[in-house]
């Protein structure tokens, strides 16, 4: 008798525990994973403020850092997904065996890969910036800006998003002033202020008066600032970090796209696709521009951001060189979206040859 | 492009600058390696030292009091390092290595809050005299005070070490810990100060990454000079003379590497980088071959845990 009792206790509880569970699980629930940790302040910081947006749109949201891109993100996966996660972003190029193989197992549960292009299962989609766009920008005011016409570029690896924002910013410069040279200095790193600090002086040291960066720290911006130097802010708004440098800032913002699709799985309206927003749906953003910019070139950046944000202008337009002097894009032509999700080569201007 | 005498003269004050918390953060380990201790957690203590240093600043607005809370800070990990392996007698190895990871988790939960501020300018010295001389301005004028107070450094180790009684000290306990104590000197006393000692070169190495070098907070910002400061220790076979060259030496690749970069020199850039770790160990060991030096700069007891009863 005691034993029924017992029995029947226990699987009421049960019974009352899933159906706690179920309740709950009615609200969407989002994960994110990162690569890196989220006080880098730079590529996973501007993630999770894009997470933060989802909160504050009501939803509940969890997220691990610093997830290795190798087995471990598989079991950080799984984990995720059978703890009530309803969508699970993975922030990284990395994650994106993975996400697919996760993917598989859970077909309830939608996975949002940043940067890939597998979509292997009708539950995964992808997700991307064209930060090129925003480079092109950079490239313009650099190449107005610079009177050593010497522009430094402190690259991370060398990876298609790189060159592509390296040929991107150099191909811009050129059209505003024809003599400029990027220079391009590899640190192999992310992030390591000290590393991107150096990087920056021996490029300032080689008369480098303007300097852009792919690495996420503030270290570069800094280090132009003590030199008198103009440099440009890298993922948030770098402006505070050093005011006289900073001319403007490329501003990943992952928000309203990660709040539209949060949203889209609580409506039900989730589907598949491909995703690759530039300025022109707002995940690039332009900070403000800085007053040491004369007015004319303001308006000249302002008018090819608008130009690029309707799709009037295209970064990569041709007639575009390689280094060899090698045709890419034929004149009147635009790079297609193949193209610059695999460029590895650099246009011509650029110094120097891509590591292998 | 035009070398002229200022350009090497700022690439050699580049080259001091980012040795600066390798050669503090060695020497700190050497004394503490003097004694017979090995401190693996050379990295966490380093990064402690960078967070309590940008957080203090950034809370109390002083430099001073920033510097010192960052010594002290890198005094307070080691007092946990010391405890384990003085007095409860644990292994220096592992005891070290938990001692990193703890420095990197903890370093990264206070930081939360301090993501994304700018610091604040650290004043130099002699800044008005930095035209003056040719070639020698940018690199003895125009300098914070750390900067100064780390090439001094290792010639004050090494005097401290050689002519002084707390030096022989500190070689005595750390070649033989069980004669040392038969002379009635305290050996645990003395471990312990000179773990603590290293604690604070440690933190003030963090301090001045995190507020003149590169005044900001990101997690893992030390980005791995803890081990290399580490690994200078061992090479230089404890000799503090021989840190200064080795950490001017790993600075000085680092930063030409990246001039070699710009320039255009064809060498793989995964070469270049490596360079600096390669080069800096073949000319540590090249200038420290002769091995009556190196028997009698190596602490024989180091790493061995000492009881006084045994």
């Amino acid at each position: 008798m005691l034993k029924i009792f017992i029995r029947s206790f226990v699987s009421s509880l049960v019974l009352l525990f899933t159906l706690t569970v179920a309740a709950v699980s009615k609200d969407v629930k989002a994960a994110f994973v990162y690569i890196g940790p989220t006080g880098d302040h730079g590529w996973t910081y501007q993630h999770d403020v894009g997470r933060k947006a989802v909160e504050a749109a009501g939803f509940k949201t969890t997220y691990v850092e610093g997830v290795p891109e190798s087995a471990d993100a598989e079991r950080v996966l799984r984990q995720l997904a059978n703890s009530g996660h309803d969508v699970i972003f993975t922030t990284s190029f990395g994650y994106m065996n993975p996400t697919n193989k996760v993917a598989k197992e859970f077909p309830n549960v939608k996975f949002e890969h940043a940067t890939g292009y597998k979509r292997e299962h009708p539950n995964v989609a992808t997700y991307a910036a064209r930060f090129y766009e925003g480079r092109a920008i950079l490239g313009t005011i650099a190449g107005s800006m610079t009177k050593s016409n010497v522009i430094g570029y402190v690259a991370s690896f060398p990876i298609p998003e790189v060159i592509r924002g390296i040929n991107s910013f150099t191909l811009a410069a050129q059209k505003v002033n024809p003599n400029i040279k990027t220079k391009i200095v590899w640190a192999f790193t992310w992030y390591d202020p000290g590393k991107e600090a150096e990087a920056a002086k021996a490029l300032i040291d080689q008369g480098a008066d303007v300097i852009a960066q792919h690495t996420d720290s503030t270290a570069i911006v800094q280090i132009a600032e003590k030199a008198g130097v103009y440099a440009f802010g890298q993922a948030s708004d770098m402006d505070k970090f050093a005011p006289k440098a900073v001319l403007t800032s490329v501003e990943n913002n992952w928000g309203p796209y990660y709040v539209e699709r949060v949203k889209a799985v609580a409506n039900g309206t989730w589907s598949q696709k491909d995703t690759w927003h530039g300025i022109g749906d707002g995940m690039v953003v332009i900070s403000d521009l800085d007053s040491a910019i004369p007015s004319n070139l303001k308006k000249k950046v302002k008018k090819l951001q608008s130009d690029l944000a309707s799709g009037k202008v295209h970064a990569f337009t041709g007639p575009i060189y390689d280094q060899k002097g090698n045709l890419m894009v034929a004149e009147g032509k635009t790079a297609d979206d193949g193209m610059l999700a695999g460029m590895m080569t650099y246009v011509k201007g650029v110094e120097g040859d891509i590591p292998k | 492009m035009i070398i002229d005498i200022n350009f090497i003269g700022l690439i050699i004050a580049s080259i001091m600058a980012s040795a600066v918390p390798l050669i503090l953060a060695s020497c700190g380990e050497l004394i503490t390696e003097r004694s017979g201790v090995l401190n693996l957690g050379v990295e966490g203590m380093m990064i402690i030292g960078a967070i309590s240093g940008f957080a203090l600043m950034t809370v109390t607005g002083s430099l001073i009091i920033a510097v010192l809370g960052a010594m002290i800070a890198g005094v307070l990990i080691s007092t946990i390092f010391a405890f384990l392996t003085q007095t409860l007698i644990t292994n220096h190895v592992a005891t070290g290595l938990a001692l990193t990871i703890f420095g990197i988790g903890i370093s990264a939960m206070i930081g939360k809050n301090f993501v994304g501020i700018p610091g604040k300018e650290f004043p130099v010295l002699f800044e008005g005299l930095k035209d003056t001389i040719p070639l020698l301005s940018p690199i003895l004028f125009g300098h914070s005070i750390v900067f100064y107070f780390a090439f001094a450094l290792p010639f004050i180790t090494s005097y401290f070490l050689k002519k002084t009684k707390i030096g022989l000290i500190v070689r005595a306990v750390g070649d033989s810990p069980e004669s040392a104590s038969n002379q009635g000197i305290n050996v645990k006393f003395v471990r312990y100060a000179c773990i603590l000692y290293g604690g604070a070169m440690c933190g003030l190495a963090g301090a001045y990454l995190s507020m003149i070098y590169t005044p900001q907070w990101i997690e893992n910002m030390t980005g791995g000079r803890g081990w290399i400061a580490l690994a200078l220790v061992v090479f230089s076979t404890w000799n503090p003379i021989k840190i200064l060259i080795g950490a001017m030496i790993f600075g000085g690749l680092t930063i030409i590497q990246f001039h070699m970069q710009a320039i255009g020199v064809r060498i793989p850039v995964q070469f270049l980088t490596a360079l600096p770790y390669i080069v800096t160990i073949i000319v540590l060991v090249v200038i420290s071959r002769d091995s009556r030096k190196i028997r009698l700069s190596t602490p024989s007891s180091l790493g061995k845990s000492f009881h006084k009863d045994n």
